[in-house]
Protein backbone atom coordinates (compact mmCIF):
# COMPACT_ATOMS: atom_id res chain seq x y z
CA UNK A 1 0.00 0.00 0.00
CA UNK A 2 2.91 2.27 0.57
CA UNK A 3 4.54 1.42 -2.46
CA UNK A 4 1.16 2.64 -4.52
CA UNK A 5 0.80 5.46 -2.68
CA UNK A 6 4.38 6.44 -3.16
CA UNK A 7 4.17 5.48 -6.67
CA UNK A 8 0.99 7.52 -7.08
CA UNK A 9 2.73 10.39 -5.78
CA UNK A 10 5.58 10.31 -7.77
CA UNK A 11 3.93 10.80 -10.87
CA UNK A 12 1.43 13.41 -9.57
CA UNK A 13 4.82 15.08 -8.96
CA UNK A 14 6.07 14.23 -11.83
CA UNK A 15 3.06 15.70 -14.25
CA UNK A 16 1.16 17.78 -11.90
CA UNK A 17 4.15 19.69 -10.12
CA UNK A 18 3.75 21.75 -7.24
CA UNK A 19 0.99 23.98 -8.69
CA UNK A 20 -2.18 21.33 -9.13
CA UNK A 21 -4.39 24.31 -9.90
CA UNK A 22 -2.35 25.62 -13.23
CA UNK A 23 -2.59 21.66 -14.30
CA UNK A 24 -6.41 21.98 -13.47
CA UNK A 25 -6.35 24.94 -15.13
CA UNK A 26 -4.79 23.44 -18.63
CA UNK A 27 -7.59 20.96 -18.20
CA UNK A 28 -10.15 23.59 -18.39
CA UNK A 29 -8.59 24.95 -20.88
CA UNK A 30 -8.67 22.30 -23.17
CA UNK A 31 -12.16 20.77 -22.50
CA UNK A 32 -13.48 24.86 -23.33
CA UNK A 33 -11.23 24.65 -26.76
CA UNK A 34 -12.94 21.40 -27.60
CA UNK A 35 -16.50 22.26 -26.62
CA UNK A 36 -15.41 25.70 -29.05
CA UNK A 37 -14.49 23.86 -31.83
CA UNK A 38 -16.99 20.70 -31.77
CA UNK A 39 -19.87 24.09 -31.81
CA UNK A 40 -17.87 25.45 -35.05
CA UNK A 41 -16.37 28.18 -33.24
CA UNK A 42 -12.73 29.39 -34.51
CA UNK A 43 -11.26 27.95 -31.43
CA UNK A 44 -7.74 28.26 -31.96
CA UNK A 45 -7.06 31.79 -29.90
CA UNK A 46 -8.65 30.38 -26.72
CA UNK A 47 -5.49 28.29 -25.99
CA UNK A 48 -2.79 31.05 -25.89
CA UNK A 49 -5.21 33.12 -23.78
CA UNK A 50 -5.97 30.65 -21.02
CA UNK A 51 -2.10 30.09 -21.09
CA UNK A 52 -1.35 33.11 -20.46
CA UNK A 53 -3.96 33.90 -17.46
CA UNK A 54 -2.75 30.09 -16.14
CA UNK A 55 0.80 31.41 -16.22
CA UNK A 56 0.75 34.63 -14.72
CA UNK A 57 -2.14 33.32 -11.52
CA UNK A 58 0.30 30.86 -10.89
CA UNK A 59 3.53 33.59 -10.89
CA UNK A 60 1.97 35.51 -8.73
CA UNK A 61 0.68 32.82 -6.22
CA UNK A 62 4.36 31.88 -6.19
CA UNK A 63 5.50 35.60 -5.80
CA UNK A 64 3.30 36.63 -2.93
CA UNK A 65 3.96 33.47 -1.06
CA UNK A 66 7.76 33.40 -1.19
CA UNK A 67 7.62 37.30 0.02
CA UNK B 1 8.16 20.41 -36.91
CA UNK B 2 10.96 20.47 -38.80
CA UNK B 3 13.43 18.24 -38.07
CA UNK B 4 15.98 20.48 -36.93
CA UNK B 5 13.52 21.46 -34.06
CA UNK B 6 12.98 18.53 -33.20
CA UNK B 7 16.48 17.65 -32.51
CA UNK B 8 17.35 20.86 -31.22
CA UNK B 9 14.45 20.83 -28.45
CA UNK B 10 15.44 17.33 -27.26
CA UNK B 11 19.07 18.05 -26.93
CA UNK B 12 18.28 21.06 -25.31
CA UNK B 13 15.88 19.33 -22.70
CA UNK B 14 18.15 16.66 -22.05
CA UNK B 15 21.48 18.27 -21.79
CA UNK B 16 19.90 20.20 -18.82
CA UNK B 17 18.70 17.31 -17.18
CA UNK B 18 22.15 15.74 -17.81
CA UNK B 19 24.18 18.00 -16.46
CA UNK B 20 22.04 17.98 -13.33
CA UNK B 21 22.50 13.78 -13.55
CA UNK B 22 25.82 14.30 -13.65
CA UNK B 23 26.17 16.25 -10.42
CA UNK B 24 24.65 13.70 -8.81
CA UNK B 25 26.48 10.78 -10.30
CA UNK B 26 30.07 12.83 -9.34
CA UNK B 27 28.89 13.17 -5.65
CA UNK B 28 28.05 9.17 -5.13
CA UNK B 29 31.46 8.91 -7.14
CA UNK B 30 33.36 10.61 -5.08
CA UNK B 31 31.90 9.73 -1.46
CA UNK B 32 30.91 6.27 -2.70
CA UNK B 33 32.89 5.06 -4.68
CA UNK B 34 32.94 4.87 -8.57
CA UNK B 35 32.11 1.12 -8.61
CA UNK B 36 28.83 1.44 -7.29
CA UNK B 37 28.18 4.96 -8.66
CA UNK B 38 28.71 3.77 -12.13
CA UNK B 39 26.81 0.78 -11.53
CA UNK B 40 23.51 3.08 -10.34
CA UNK B 41 24.19 4.99 -13.81
CA UNK B 42 24.41 2.15 -16.10
CA UNK B 43 21.00 0.35 -14.48
CA UNK B 44 19.30 3.69 -14.77
CA UNK B 45 20.21 3.72 -18.34
CA UNK B 46 18.79 0.34 -19.19
CA UNK B 47 15.72 1.53 -16.86
CA UNK B 48 15.29 3.96 -19.00
CA UNK B 49 16.63 2.46 -22.42
CA UNK B 50 13.64 -0.04 -21.53
CA UNK B 51 10.70 2.93 -21.10
CA UNK B 52 11.67 4.58 -24.20
CA UNK B 53 11.68 1.00 -26.17
CA UNK B 54 8.10 -0.32 -24.74
CA UNK B 55 6.12 3.14 -24.84
CA UNK B 56 7.34 4.46 -27.88
CA UNK B 57 5.83 1.98 -30.27
CA UNK B 58 2.57 2.08 -27.99
CA UNK B 59 2.13 5.30 -28.13
CA UNK B 60 2.40 4.87 -32.14
CA UNK B 61 -0.64 2.87 -32.51
CA UNK B 62 -3.10 5.89 -30.85
CA UNK B 63 -4.68 7.69 -33.41
CA UNK B 64 -3.16 11.11 -34.42
CA UNK B 65 -5.54 13.46 -32.69
CA UNK B 66 -6.18 11.61 -29.57
CA UNK B 67 -2.21 11.07 -29.58
CA UNK B 68 -1.83 15.44 -29.97
CA UNK B 69 -4.16 16.01 -27.22
CA UNK B 70 -2.38 13.81 -25.43
CA UNK B 71 1.01 14.87 -25.87
CA UNK B 72 0.00 18.59 -25.98
CA UNK B 73 -1.43 18.10 -22.34
CA UNK B 74 1.58 16.81 -21.44
CA UNK B 75 4.28 19.32 -22.53
CA UNK B 76 2.13 21.88 -21.66
CA UNK B 77 2.14 20.91 -17.62
CA UNK B 78 5.97 20.01 -18.09
CA UNK B 79 6.60 23.11 -20.47
CA UNK B 80 4.63 25.44 -17.68
CA UNK B 81 6.46 24.14 -14.59
CA UNK B 82 10.05 24.94 -16.45
CA UNK B 83 8.76 28.07 -17.27
CA UNK B 84 7.12 29.08 -14.01
CA UNK B 85 10.59 28.61 -12.38
CA UNK B 86 12.62 30.00 -14.90
CA UNK B 87 10.64 33.05 -14.92
CA UNK B 88 10.77 33.21 -11.08
CA UNK B 89 14.54 32.59 -11.35
CA UNK B 90 15.16 35.24 -13.95
CA UNK B 91 13.26 37.44 -11.92
CA UNK B 92 15.24 37.02 -8.53
CA UNK B 93 11.96 35.49 -6.92
CA UNK B 94 13.28 31.93 -6.90
CA UNK B 95 17.78 31.80 -6.11
CA UNK B 96 19.38 30.50 -9.55
CA UNK B 97 20.28 26.41 -10.27
CA UNK B 98 23.87 26.11 -8.94
CA UNK B 99 25.54 22.79 -9.57
CA UNK B 100 28.15 23.65 -7.26
CA UNK B 101 25.67 24.41 -4.21
CA UNK B 102 23.94 21.39 -4.86
CA UNK B 103 27.42 19.25 -5.56
CA UNK B 104 28.35 19.76 -2.40
CA UNK B 105 25.14 19.68 -0.46
CA UNK B 106 24.54 15.81 -1.81
CA UNK B 107 28.71 15.16 -1.58
CA UNK B 108 27.86 16.22 2.36
CA UNK B 109 24.80 13.85 2.86
CA UNK B 110 26.49 10.86 1.03
CA UNK B 111 29.53 11.18 3.34
CA UNK B 112 27.35 11.23 6.41
CA UNK B 113 25.44 8.02 5.19
CA UNK B 114 26.07 5.08 7.27
CA UNK B 115 27.10 1.63 5.07
CA UNK B 116 25.58 -0.82 3.88
CA UNK B 117 27.01 -4.05 1.20
CA UNK B 118 24.48 -5.19 -1.08
CA UNK B 119 25.24 -7.57 -4.20
CA UNK B 120 29.20 -6.03 -3.74
CA UNK B 121 28.22 -2.80 -4.19
CA UNK B 122 27.97 -0.34 -1.83
CA UNK B 123 24.26 0.69 -1.83
CA UNK B 124 23.46 4.07 -0.79
CA UNK B 125 26.26 4.84 -3.69
CA UNK B 126 24.45 2.85 -6.67
CA UNK B 127 20.78 3.82 -5.17
CA UNK B 128 21.88 7.86 -5.32
CA UNK B 129 23.56 7.27 -8.91
CA UNK B 130 20.21 4.87 -10.04
CA UNK B 131 17.86 7.39 -8.18
CA UNK B 132 19.33 10.56 -9.64
CA UNK B 133 19.62 9.31 -13.10
CA UNK B 134 16.67 7.96 -13.45
CA UNK B 135 14.45 10.64 -12.46
CA UNK B 136 16.27 13.42 -14.23
CA UNK B 137 16.23 11.11 -17.21
CA UNK B 138 12.73 10.00 -17.35
CA UNK B 139 11.84 13.49 -18.07
CA UNK B 140 14.17 13.29 -20.99
CA UNK B 141 12.60 9.98 -21.85
CA UNK B 142 9.00 11.38 -21.86
CA UNK B 143 10.25 14.47 -24.52
CA UNK B 144 12.11 11.79 -26.76
CA UNK B 145 8.96 10.09 -26.79
CA UNK B 146 6.21 12.94 -27.00
CA UNK B 147 8.35 15.27 -29.81
CA UNK B 148 9.19 11.82 -31.41
CA UNK B 149 5.75 9.73 -31.40
CA UNK B 150 3.77 13.22 -33.06
CA UNK B 151 6.03 13.55 -35.69
CA UNK B 152 6.79 10.23 -35.79
CA UNK B 153 10.43 9.76 -35.73
CA UNK B 154 11.60 8.86 -32.53
CA UNK B 155 14.61 8.08 -33.59
CA UNK B 156 15.77 11.72 -34.52
CA UNK B 157 14.29 12.85 -30.82
CA UNK B 158 16.76 10.03 -29.45
CA UNK B 159 19.54 11.40 -31.55
CA UNK B 160 19.04 14.88 -29.90
CA UNK B 161 18.77 12.84 -26.73
CA UNK B 162 21.88 10.89 -27.27
CA UNK B 163 24.12 14.28 -28.54
CA UNK B 164 23.16 15.97 -25.73
CA UNK B 165 24.75 12.86 -23.53
CA UNK B 166 28.08 12.23 -25.44
CA UNK B 167 28.50 15.68 -25.02
CA UNK B 168 27.81 16.04 -21.12
CA UNK B 169 29.71 12.51 -20.30
CA UNK B 170 32.60 13.53 -22.34
CA UNK B 171 33.11 16.77 -20.57
CA UNK B 172 32.28 15.63 -17.41
CA UNK B 173 34.47 12.61 -17.77
CA UNK B 174 37.27 15.42 -18.44
CA UNK B 175 36.38 18.17 -16.06
CA UNK B 176 35.32 15.49 -13.03
CA UNK B 177 33.83 18.18 -11.39
CA UNK B 178 29.79 19.90 -11.91
CA UNK B 179 29.53 21.65 -15.10
CA UNK B 180 28.78 24.80 -12.99
CA UNK B 181 29.72 27.03 -15.91
CA UNK B 182 26.67 25.48 -17.87
CA UNK B 183 23.86 28.77 -18.58
CA UNK B 184 21.75 26.16 -17.15
CA UNK B 185 19.18 28.70 -16.08
CA UNK B 186 19.32 30.07 -19.72
CA UNK B 187 19.12 27.07 -21.16
CA UNK B 188 15.91 25.85 -19.30
CA UNK B 189 13.68 29.36 -20.12
CA UNK B 190 14.99 28.28 -24.08
CA UNK B 191 13.28 24.23 -23.14
CA UNK B 192 10.06 25.97 -21.05
CA UNK B 193 9.20 28.03 -24.03
CA UNK B 194 9.81 25.12 -26.58
CA UNK B 195 7.52 22.87 -24.62
CA UNK B 196 4.80 25.53 -23.97
CA UNK B 197 4.86 26.26 -27.16
CA UNK B 198 4.27 22.80 -28.68
CA UNK B 199 2.10 21.95 -25.34
CA UNK B 200 -0.05 24.98 -26.79
CA UNK B 201 -0.39 23.94 -30.64
CA UNK B 202 -0.62 20.41 -30.75
CA UNK B 203 -3.58 20.32 -27.46
CA UNK B 204 -5.14 23.11 -29.70
CA UNK B 205 -5.01 20.61 -32.52
CA UNK B 206 -5.90 17.48 -30.31
CA UNK B 207 -9.01 19.35 -28.91
CA UNK B 208 -10.50 19.68 -32.99
CA UNK B 209 -9.14 23.68 -32.97
CA UNK B 210 -7.52 24.36 -36.44
CA UNK B 211 -4.52 26.62 -36.98
CA UNK B 212 -4.96 29.49 -39.40
CA UNK B 213 -2.11 28.53 -41.67
CA UNK B 214 -1.01 24.93 -39.98
CA UNK B 215 1.94 24.47 -39.16
CA UNK B 216 2.95 27.96 -40.24
CA UNK B 217 1.26 29.11 -37.31
CA UNK B 218 4.08 27.57 -35.06
CA UNK B 219 6.32 30.63 -35.02
CA UNK B 220 3.56 32.90 -34.36
CA UNK B 221 2.67 30.72 -30.88
CA UNK B 222 6.55 30.79 -30.11
CA UNK B 223 6.85 34.43 -30.36
CA UNK B 224 3.24 34.80 -28.26
CA UNK B 225 5.19 32.51 -25.34
CA UNK B 226 8.63 34.38 -26.00
CA UNK B 227 6.86 37.40 -25.40
CA UNK B 228 4.62 36.29 -22.47
CA UNK B 229 8.07 35.52 -20.92
CA UNK B 230 9.24 38.31 -20.86
CA UNK B 231 6.72 40.49 -19.98
CA UNK B 232 6.04 38.35 -16.55
CA UNK B 233 9.56 38.63 -15.76
CA UNK B 234 9.74 42.40 -16.09
CA UNK B 235 6.40 42.75 -14.09
CA UNK B 236 8.07 40.69 -11.41
CA UNK B 237 11.17 42.54 -11.55
CA UNK B 238 9.37 45.40 -10.81
CA UNK B 239 7.18 44.53 -8.41
CA UNK B 240 10.11 42.73 -6.79
CA UNK B 241 12.34 46.40 -6.89
CA UNK B 242 9.10 47.79 -5.22
CA UNK B 243 9.21 45.33 -2.36
CA UNK B 244 12.68 45.63 -1.84
CA UNK B 245 12.79 49.67 -2.06
CA UNK B 246 9.18 49.45 0.49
Amino acid sequence: MRFVARFGRFWWNFVVGDDWRAAAGIGVAIAVTAVLAAGGIPAWWFMPVAVAAVLWLSLRREARASR
Amino acid sequence: MTAGFLIASAFLASAVEFVEALTIVLAAGVSRGWRSALAGLGAATLALAAIVAALGPALTQIPISALRLLVGALLLAFGLQWLRKAILRASGFKALHDEEAIFARELAEAQAAGTEERAGLDWYGFTLAFKGVLLEGLEVAFIVITFGSTQGNIGLAAVGAGAALLLVATVGVLVRAPLARVPENTMKFAVGTMLTTFGIFWSTEGAGAHWPGSDAALPGVLAFVLLLSFAAVTLLRRRRFALTAA
